[in-house]
């Protein structure tokens, strides 16, 4: 019990030696991009499951992301007062799910809270997920890869094209998340801290949540459909029910790190949902190994961090392409594994023929 | 409707379905020989277009699209021999991704090189207003050119593949690799060749629509996802099906712009291209028992 999650003591040491360093070389804007890193490496870790475990391509999960950060945006910056004599309204209001705010002009606004937008993005998510899983989680290879695609090239058409999500603009002046008490989700620069603990919290507990669900009944199930999915089904593995409660999960995964970035941040825009954002979280997966939840979680934290810095300039969208096939090609069991093994067995191979001399 | 603005449509529909159906033949080729879809097609009619206008300050209309075609071309042979060629029994999934790749590194450099404007060649004959009056409609005689091009190319096809020993040594490929090689057929050198068939295809059709639809650095992801519609309704590999599923499905959209706004308009292919898979995977033209031993 207590050596499952021994791996996760390093982490949280990270998280704060990361803190702690950042304030003693006064350096804390690196925390910025370790949040937004964080709030992607959510995505990535449930896109890892969907991926290397269950072994099901998605080049849709910037789509979900984008639902949900779209969605708690929308709901909680547009104003809902020339509908205010409607019973649909009243009936929100009598929920406690309405809040009074300021536009940018400083009128009186009455809009959705935080927390039940959050759930109702969430919820969408889920439910569409659900909705495009259960036909598309039917094809393979190219099939799945296509449809998954058209899915993310139609949220972002559907975006850029409505007046509702602010077209080519996005959605700005998102107020703040506020959780409970003084902790709220938002860009401000005096929670910044905060925000970065929030953040990690997330991204620790979708890490033990998952970790527990590939060593469970289910991990099992789906590395056997990663294997050989026929001979999986026949031994009894029901792959279908399986690969969609993955495939939804991951998409909650993506859901809520789009509602918390979209908070952090204040705004969104149409490129969160643009392809090659998702092509971007894919290469991720790839090189952290596939089927490696930690390889995945610690190339989302470096890659979004260095992309977030803007150390790749302009070439930003090529290196992610680069990395993409050069992984494919030379190291497709990710960059962390090669090393270790290659090594090893350069060790091993060494150490046989010293014994055989 | 009128009847003018009826046909008006229907000639933009099909000069549209005529591109779609030779990006469909392009991805046809190469899966027929190699089983994978190159994700990378759209690239290729980009760079025939892009590249093309580039020479076209230094070279005469059919000299520059002569030459775009030619370096296409040999970018299709270089994506396949350092990409693909040395590769042995890769998944499905690492195909996948690496002609994700290619298509995203060609992309960044197109637009390292050309910028994010859009281009576009001359029209071939007369300019922007000459149009040829048909039934009250106004087409243009570019229009003619792209569905002339296309119609050649696409006869063409049919001819190398069925008549030349090269195209027939492709199809027993197609048909049976393991058969083709005990034949004495170099399998390795037929893959590459179809990389630089449906390069040449794509880059074509790119240069003769260009100035009716424009060139940029990433009209390919749009166009792959269109050709790929396509050849699923035609059913995948089938070249008769994919010439009509493209014509249908240019039709389709060009009839949609007059329903709804003209932002949904690559939506409504995609949503399609959804709709087809999740109910005939095999196209609308292919048999299910063909299609049971591809990869769904």
């Amino acid at each position: 019990m207590m050596k499952k999650y021994l791996p996760f003591l390093p982490l949280i040491a990270f998280v704060v030696c990361v803190h702690l360093l950042t304030s003693w070389t006064g350096t804390l804007y690196y925390l910025t991009q370790m949040t937004m890193s964080a709030y992607y490496a959510l995505l990535i870790i449930g896109l890892c499951v969907v991926m290397g475990y269950a072994g099901q391509i998605s080049l849709g999960h910037a789509g979900f992301f984008a639902i949900g950060g779209y969605l708690s945006a929308a709901l909680t910056t547009r104003n809902l007062l020339p509908f205010e004599d409607t019973a649909v309204l009243r009936m929100l209001d009598a929920l406690g799910v309405l809040m009074k705010g300021q536009d940018i002009y400083g009128e009186v606004i009455v809009v959705i809270t935080p927390w039940a937008a959050c759930i109702t993005a969430v919820c969408v998510a889920a439910l569409l997920a659900f909705f495009i899983g259960v036909p598309a989680l039917k094809l393979k290879g190219h099939y799945l890869a296509m449809a998954t695609l058209g899915f993310g090239i139609i949220i972002y058409r559907v975006v850029l094209a409505s007046e509702y999500f602010g077209e080519a603009d996005g959605i700005s002046e998102v107020p703040p998340f506020v959780l409970a008490g003084s902790l709220a989700v938002s860009g401000d620069f005096s929670e910044r801290i905060s925000n970065y603990y929030i953040a990690w919290v997330l991204v620790i507990a979708g890490v033990v949540l998952l970790r527990n669900l590939i060593d469970s009944r289910v991990g099992r199930a789906l590395r056997a459909i990663h294997g050989a999915e026929d001979a999986a089904g026949s031994m009894g593995v029901d792959t279908a029910r399986y690969k969609l409660h993955v495939f939804v999960l991951s998409a909650v995964f993506a859901a809520i790190a789009g509602v918390f970035m979209t908070h952090y941040n204040g705004s969104i825009g149409p490129s969160e949902a643009g392809v090659m954002k998702s092509v971007r979280y894919v290469a991720i997966v790839a090189v952290g190994g596939m089927a490696h939840l930690w390889g995945a979680l610690i190339m989302a934290i470096i890659l979004n961090f260095l992309s977030l810095r803007g150390v790749f300039g302009s070439y930003d969208d090529a290196v992610f392409g680069l990395i993409l096939i050069v992984i494919m090609l030379f190291a497709p069991n990710g960059l962390l594994r090669i090393n270790l093994r290659s090594k090893l067995q350069a060790f091993f191979s060494r150490a046989k023929r010293a014994e055989e001399v | 409707m009128t009847l003018e603005l009826f046909i008006q449509y229907i000639f933009a529909g099909i000069t549209y379905g005529a591109i779609y159906a030779i990006v469909a033949i392009g991805f046809n080729i190469i899966y027929n020989t190699t089983g994978i879809i190159n994700f990378a097609q759209g690239e290729f009619v980009m760079l025939g277009g892009m590249i093309s206008i580039s020479l076209i300050e230094y070279l005469n209309l059919p000299a520059a699209i002569a030459l775009a075609v030619v370096i296409t071309m040999i970018i299709g042979a270089l994506v396949e021999i350092i990409f693909i060629r040395w590769l042995q029994g890769p998944s499905v999934l690492r195909m996948i991704i690496i002609t994700i790749g290619v298509s995203i590194l060609i992309r960044e450099a197109a637009l390292h090189i050309w910028g994010e404007s859009v281009r576009s060649l001359p029209y071939f004959i007369g300019d922007e207003i000459t149009s040829v009056s048909i039934l009250g409609a106004h087409i243009s005689p570019q229009v003619f050119c792209v569905l002339a091009v296309c119609t050649v190319m696409m006869l063409l096809l049919g001819v190398f593949f069925k008549t030349t020993s090269v195209g027939r040594e492709m199809r027993a490929c197609a048909a049976n690799s393991t058969a083709a090689i005990l034949c004495g057929i170099n399998t390795r050198n037929m893959v590459t060749l179809s990389f630089v068939l449906s390069a040449a295809i794509g880059a074509l059709a790119g240069a003769v629509m260009s100035p009716i639809t424009y060139s940029q650095y990433n009209i390919g992801t749009g166009l792959a996802i269109k050709g790929f519609t396509v050849a699923i309704l035609g059913g995948l590999g089938s070249s008769g099906g994919a010439v009509i599923a493209g014509l249908l499905l240019g039709i389709i959209e060009a009839f949609s712009v007059s329903v709804l706004p003209l932002a949904f308009q690559e939506a409504i292919s995609i949503a399609i291209l959804l709709l087809i898979l999740f109910i005939r995977p095999h196209g609308l033209f292919g048999s299910k028992d063909a299609a049971g031993l591809k990869q769904f």
